[in-house]
């Protein structure tokens, strides 16, 4: 009972990249959390007259050109951002997992082909350029850039749990499945799916960053999150003209950002340590 | 071969520098060329075909001259119009023009050509954006070649200005068709070229009738991202930029010797148009609470950086007929809130469309703040100038709220307009405005025009929020650029580089 799983604890709580990526990508989340409760102040009130404040005790990441404190405004595009990452992944791994099993179920035939083709597709197209496209289409707004960056997630997963689940359908046990006469559905999800988690964590952390970098930009680019939502993208557009005279407005959401994809990164390679047994094995 | 190819292209583009250098700059002479940075790209080139500020930014003065013209203090001169007689009931003018004008293109500017202009003007398929500058003219004749005899229906006191808007410049019968993409003008520069998306070149007129520019080659770049604009005036990409796009920036740009900040007056009211044929902006009441939820001072620093002169209604506060009516709209949100219960009005969204320019995407992220304190929310959409043309301006009327900032000298008559996207149709408004064109008495045009700032006032209309302020900068050692914008134009006509 002990074995595997104190193995897995074990190699996570050894693991620097994992520990520190945790922290950090823990840190940010808790922030966001926080921040649906409370933030220092509100980031709707403007103040005008205390604009562009530099570090102090009432403000501690100072103020930007409208007055409002950067600490609640880094607090709440905390939440924008991991909310806009956290619902575009999930589109990824709501469509493209299940297309990718039935892919693999049905490997060799005119739907596998059908399937990977059309992925391919959009695999073919720059993606931030086709998320600008769709949000320019159908006006900008966090709802069209989530979409925008779930449909570019979708044939990341659909190929990943289409590699993973082809290599598992020639295995003894799903063998053992198919004779003790279930459908292909079945073993998909009940033999098929588990023992690919692995990998689709692992992606998903490095799609979750990916994802908060694509916010950033759309933001930056005013197609993302509109006004008064604040989102680090646009705070980083917003600080450019005045980085002379106020770079803590550019530097604060650009570390934020910084950290948070670092973090992510981080734990996506620590992860992917602990899982695998034999990058495990070589590191002891 | 890697380790050839930078020295080659080195050389390669070392070389084309030179050429050009010696094409364009003669030696040991002043520097004549000039880069004048602009934030929006024209349209078109034709000033008599299209309202957009940005044509005559680039053509007015520079390419097109109109009988008369705006000094660089608002004043009215004579143009191609040397002189003029007036008769004694106001409604004959009797223009005498320069002679010897020729168009670009070689032809003789003759009465001839006023007479087409006009005509031109005012025919059913015009697409002249100011039809009403020529409203009052009832017969245009040649008597002879360099005079023009024009007849208003009614006395007009402001015909003189109207004539020397951009959209009364007077064009050529061979030309005018083209005019969009290849404008053929009276005027000191010629147009050379227009790359789209880039600039348009101009080049002195070797043949001009008047006293020639001291500039030879003009180009006008198109920089609309005020981050891509301060980089293009700090490494000195272009020479003037005379709206500059980045307020915060220009204590910097001041700091600097390199530079000169101009700060002067615009003719840009800037207003949150509310949509008056909307539920509830049809309530003047609703009006008037949001008129007062705005507190103009934080959003001229907020936005602005301290640029701006709040108005209390449509007109330019330098100009001496104007009405301080800022108390009447004044910040009292208590106000506000009590006129919306009044109005019984809770629970109200309305849309906000914010266009590109700076004073209106973080003017309406200031606006849209201030409205929430008396409890109106707002949603804010972001739109392209040519989305905003189609969706609020013109077609769709598809917004609660919007801000822009009217660049038109002397526009208050746009209260009086049918269909404008105000929305505001009132009877008595209307009754000023025609009263005012009668009207050739300095004290009696004083007093009506009192009496229109009044009337919009009261009706709360709009939002009456500030005067846009003229933020230019250039380059240190330019001389002769606009310090005020009486109108929208960038007249390089007296511009030149000191030694």
């Amino acid at each position: 009972m002990s074995g595997p799983d104190t193995s897995l604890w074990f190699a996570a709580r050894t693991s620097r990249s994992f520990v520190l990526g945790a922290t950090l990508t823990g840190f940010f989340a808790a922030v966001a959390l926080v921040s649906l409760f409370w933030t220092p102040y509100d980031v709707t009130v403007l103040d005008i007259a205390g604009k562009l404040q530099g570090f102090s005790p009432a403000h501690p990441l100072g103020t930007d050109h409208l007055g409002r404190d950067m600490v609640a405004m880094v607090m709440v595009g905390a939440q924008t951002s991991i909310a806009v990452a956290f619902v575009a992944v999930g589109i990824g791994v709501g469509f493209g997992v299940p297309l990718g099993l039935m892919a693999a179920a049905n490997r060799r035939t005119l739907f596998d082909e059908i399937i990977m083709r059309a992925n391919d597709l959009i695999f073919a197209f720059p993606a931030l350029l086709i998320a600008i496209m769709i949000t320019a289409i159908f006006g900008p707004g966090a709802i069209n850039a989530i979409i925008a960056i779930g449909i570019f997630n979708i044939p990341v997963f659909a190929r990943l749990a289409r590699g993973g689940a082809l290599s598992l359908w020639t295995r003894d046990f799903v063998m053992a499945a198919r004779v003790a006469g279930k459908n292909k559905a079945k073993i998909s999800f009940e033999h098929i799916l588990p023992n690919i988690t692995n990998l689709l964590i692992v992606q998903g952390t490095i799609q979750f960053s990916l994802g908060i970098l694509a916010e950033a930009a759309l933001s930056y680019l005013g197609l993302g999150a509109q006004p008064p939502l604040p989102s680090w993208g646009r705070m980083l557009a917003d600080a450019q003209t005045m980085i002379s005279f106020a770079p803590h407005m550019a530097l604060v959401p650009g570390l934020a950002i910084v950290f948070t994809v670092l973090g992510l990164n981080l734990m996506g390679d620590g992860l992917r340590d602990i899982f695998d047994p034999r990058l495990r094995r070589s590191r002891q | 071969m890697n380790m050839y190819a930078k020295p080659l292209a080195l050389v390669g583009a070392l070389a084309t520098a030179m050429v050009l250098a010696g094409a364009t700059l003669p030696a040991f002479a002043a520097k004549t060329n000039l880069t004048v940075g602009m934030v929006l790209e024209p349209p078109n080139l034709d000033p008599t075909g299209g309202a957009a500020a940005a044509i005559d930014e680039v053509v007015y003065a520079n390419v097109f001259e109109g009988l008369t013209r705006f000094g660089s203090d608002g004043a009215i001169l004579p143009a191609l119009a040397w002189s003029w007689d007036i008769s004694e009931d106001g409604l004959v003018y009797t223009f005498n023009l320069a002679p010897g004008v020729k168009f670009h293109d070689g032809t003789d500017m003759t009465a001839d050509d006023v007479v087409f202009s006009f005509e031109r003007a005012v025919a059913e398929d015009s697409t002249n954006a100011q039809k009403a500058l020529f409203a009052d003219i009832a017969t245009v004749e040649a008597v002879n070649d360099t005079t023009v005899r024009i007849t208003l229906s009614k006395p007009n006191g402001n015909f003189l200005f109207n004539m020397a808007w951009g959209d009364a410049v007077i064009v050529a019968p061979e030309s005018a068709a083209d005019n969009a993409t290849n404008p053929i003008g009276t005027g000191p520069f010629v147009f050379v070229n227009w790359a789209q998306g880039d600039n348009v070149a101009l080049a002195r007129n070797p043949d001009y009738w008047g006293e020639p520019a001291k500039l030879e080659n003009v180009v006008f770049k198109f920089i609309s991202d005020p981050t891509a604009a301060f980089s293009a005036m700090m490494a000195e990409d272009v020479d003037a930029f005379p709206n500059f796009p980045a307020p915060e920036t220009l204590p910097q740009l001041d700091a600097d010797p390199r530079f000169n900040v101009i700060v002067g007056t615009t003719e840009g009211e800037t207003i949150l148009t509310m949509n008056n044929r909307r539920e509830p902006l049809n309530n003047i009441k609703v009006r008037q609470a949001i008129a007062h939820a705005i507190n103009r001072q934080a959003i001229i620093d907020g936005a602005m950086f301290g640029f701006g002169e709040p108005i209390g209604t449509h007109f330019n506060p330098t100009n001496i007929d104007y009405v301080d009516l800022t108390a009447q709209s004044n910040y009292d949100p208590e106000k506000s809130k009590a006129l919306l219960a009044e109005a019984g009005i809770t629970d109200l969204t309305l849309s906000l469309k914010l266009p590109p320019p700076t004073y209106a995407r973080r003017g309406g992220e200031i606006i849209a703040a201030q409205l929430r304190a008396v409890g109106i929310n707002t949603e804010i959409t972001n739109v392209e100038w040519s989305d905003w043309v189609n969706s609020v301006f013109l077609n769709d009327r598809d917004f609660d709220l919007t801000i822009v900032s009217h660049t038109e000298p002397f526009d208050i008559g746009i209260y009086g307009r049918d269909d404008y996207y105000f929305g505001y149709d009132n009877a008595e408004f209307k009754q000023i405005m025609a009263d005012l064109n009668n009207a050739t008495d300095p004290a009696e045009r004083s007093k009506l025009l009192g009496d229109a700032q009044r009337r919009i006032a009261d009706d709360y209309v709009v939002a009456f929020l500030f005067q846009l302020a003229k933020t230019g900068v250039a380059n240190s050692k330019l001389v002769g650029l606009w310090e005020n914008s009486p109108t929208q134009a960038n007249d390089l006509t007296g511009v030149y580089w000191q030694e």
